[in-house]
């Protein structure tokens, strides 16, 4: 059974204008020990999904699924008590996630002593444990220091070792590496595969990235418009996308484009969030849609674990 | 000395020195007046409403006894005032609007009312109603001022906690399950502080007036115990015959008063201010 089961979940938030759809209709099963990959471009729903998984959603938004489960419980009810104790969050800028002038020894000990029953001398060196697990030299030494005296990503992996100070074994890392420098994201993007792989995390990873997919992930998800248009491992969303909007993502990719070459695009913008989607959400912006995709929802086309939505016929691209 | 000068401009300047020698004279006093014994409030009849001299700078109230001395006494009552004022609000102040700013909803809303009521009322007078239903006295008119003080501390807490709120460590603290208590003490507390008891300390000059107004109203210090406002109105009645006995504690008011005030105005004015200066 999935570790995070989502079916259909929506989130809606009303305003005076009208209701703003954050998400319409997503579908997640990320299984225990993977690193499952949701992509999409600003303004798809992916940080809200996340949100709504943490029990953060905005004050009156309305959430509906056909099942939203976390390990069997129901996340409409229990999230906020999961929320720090099994489900941690790794936010997308370390250095703000961070207490200015409070030393790194003083937060992570505040996260241990509200979570584990010791002694002060006992969570010390749990702390220093934990630091060393990600990868930090000298952690007594970062103990010792405040956020402004580590780099970026010692900085990420302090608020990493924070997320493990909880117990929690699923993390949702929102954007964990935009923050960073390309090296240094990468660095931390194998800490974390070697932390699933070591201590049996699950990771939900929300990126606008695809490399950060190809890079870290097992799995993907890819959102459009607040609805999951495609699924699967990431080897075949990557090598063989189904969605247009899937491959329109990978050929706007810089690599993707021949040296000197015009860099592809996506034509258009997204629907706005408050309107009614009636057939396929991306047809007015996809290359090869047909009178029917304006009219009815898509069908979902399966190939072994990859699932997306589409008009089209298997194998058309 | 230069630079506190390029901070504060030569008003404020001057104004902090005045504020400084007046604690100095308050926690000197026995060794400062001329007449410890008469500053206390020991009669000396003999010499009753002696117009100033050498002797008596000046001059003497309906007792004999020296002013200069029942003033420099009186530095003690009016900073204490001032000072316990300003901390009984607080300590009323900073609770109500942290909890408020903190929780939001309906905690925020039943707190915020709660305090609008208080600030329903012109201050002086609620703070007049609160003594004459308390009765004079030292401590009931400082409960009395402190009364109408606290609400603004809550409301100034209130607004900063609304901004640390929302700082990505503090839902960062919150999402990894430490509690609100620690969250507060950590987090919340030392950031409004700063700003709170700069706020605080400039206050402690309004708030030793209002004192001084109650007691002008006989609803403060009892006598014998020196307290400018009470000395103001005990020589009402020789006014203006025997000028100096209403005269001269007035004038310290108005120089203590002013003093805050400019001070207060560099303060917020000052160059070369750096944000955590002003925080």
């Amino acid at each position: 059974m999935p570790l995070l089961n989502i079916r259909n979940l929506s989130v809606a938030i009303p305003t005076p204008d009208g209701d703003v759809h954050a998400v319409r209709s997503v579908s997640l099963e990320i299984e225990r020990g993977e690193i499952h990959g949701v992509i999409g471009e600003s303004g798809c729903g992916k940080t809200m999904t996340g949100m709504a998984a943490l029990g953060l959603v905005p004050k009156g938004a309305r959430i509906a699924a056909d099942r939203f489960h976390f390990d069997g419980e129901d996340l409409r009810e229990n999230a906020a008590r999961l929320r720090g104790r099994r489900i941690g969050m790794i936010s997308q800028d370390p250095a703000a996630a961070l207490n200015p002038v409070l030393s790194i020894a003083r937060q992570m000990d505040d996260v241990l002593r509200a979570h584990r029953d010791m002694p002060r001398q006992a969570r010390h060196s749990e702390a220093v444990e934990l630091l060393a697990a990600t990868g930090l030299p000298d952690p007594e030494r970062v103990l010792k220091s405040y956020a402004h005296q580590l780099s970026g990503g010692m900085q990420q992996r302090v608020v990493i070792a924070q997320a493990l100070a909880t117990g929690a074994d699923f993390l949702i890392a929102d954007e964990p590496t935009t923050a960073l420098d390309v090296s240094v994201g990468a660095q931390v993007l194998a800490l974390l595969r070697k932390l699933v792989a070591e201590r049996g995390l699950t990771v939900l990873m929300i990126t606008h990235d695809m490399d950060v997919i190809a890079e870290a992930c097992d799995r993907a998800t890819v959102l459009y418009a607040g609805l999951s248009v495609e699924t699967g491992p990431v080897h075949d969303v990557l090598q063989r996308p189904g969605h247009p909007y899937a491959r329109a993502l990978l050929a706007a990719l810089p690599d993707a484009a021949p040296h000197g070459a015009k860099l592809e695009a996506i034509e258009g913008s997204i629907p706005p969030p408050r309107s009614q989607i009636d057939g396929c959400a991306f047809a007015p912006r996809c290359p090869q849609a047909m009178p029917v995709c304006a009219l009815q929802a898509p069908p979902e086309r399966t190939l072994a674990a990859h699932r997306w939505l589409c008009h089209l016929p298997e194998g058309s691209a | 000395m230069t630079r506190l000068v390029q901070r504060l401009g030569w008003p404020g300047t001057i104004a902090l020195v005045v504020i400084l020698l007046l604690v100095l004279v308050a926690v000197l006093a026995p060794w400062v007046a001329p007449y410890p014994q008469q500053g206390v409030g020991v009669p000396n009849v003999a010499a009753k409403l002696s117009s100033p001299s050498a002797q008596y700078w000046l001059g003497t109230d309906h007792l004999g006894r020296d002013m200069l001395s029942r003033i420099i006494y009186g530095t003690r009552i009016s900073l204490t005032n001032g000072v316990l004022i300003v901390a009984f609000s607080l300590l009323i102040g900073l609770p109500v609007g942290l909890a408020a700013g903190y929780f939001g909803g309906w905690i925020d809303e039943a707190l915020m009312r709660g305090t609008d009521v208080f600030l329903a009322f012109p201050a002086l007078l609620l703070a007049v109603l609160m003594a004459a239903a308390l009765g004079p006295g030292f401590l009931n008119s400082i409960i009395a001022v402190s009364v109408t003080w606290w609400p603004w501390y809550a409301r100034l807490a209130r607004s900063e906690v609304l901004v640390l709120r929302n700082q990505p460590y503090v839902e960062a603290a919150r999402l990894a399950g430490v509690s609100h208590g620690r969250i507060i003490i950590r987090h919340i507390l030392p950031a409004t502080g700063r700003p709170l008891t700069v706020q605080a300390a400039l206050d402690v000059g309004p708030a030793l007036l209002t004192a001084a107004a109650l007691s002008f109203l006989g609803l403060g210090v009892l006598p014998p115990t020196a307290d400018w406002g009470q000395m103001v109105d005990a020589g009402r009645k020789f006014f203006p015959a025997r000028w100096w006995y209403s005269a001269t504690p007035g004038l310290t008011i108005f120089i203590v008063a002013l003093a805050f005030s400019v001070l207060g105005d560099a303060l917020r004015e000052r160059k070369g201010g750096t944000a955590r200066a002003s925080a």
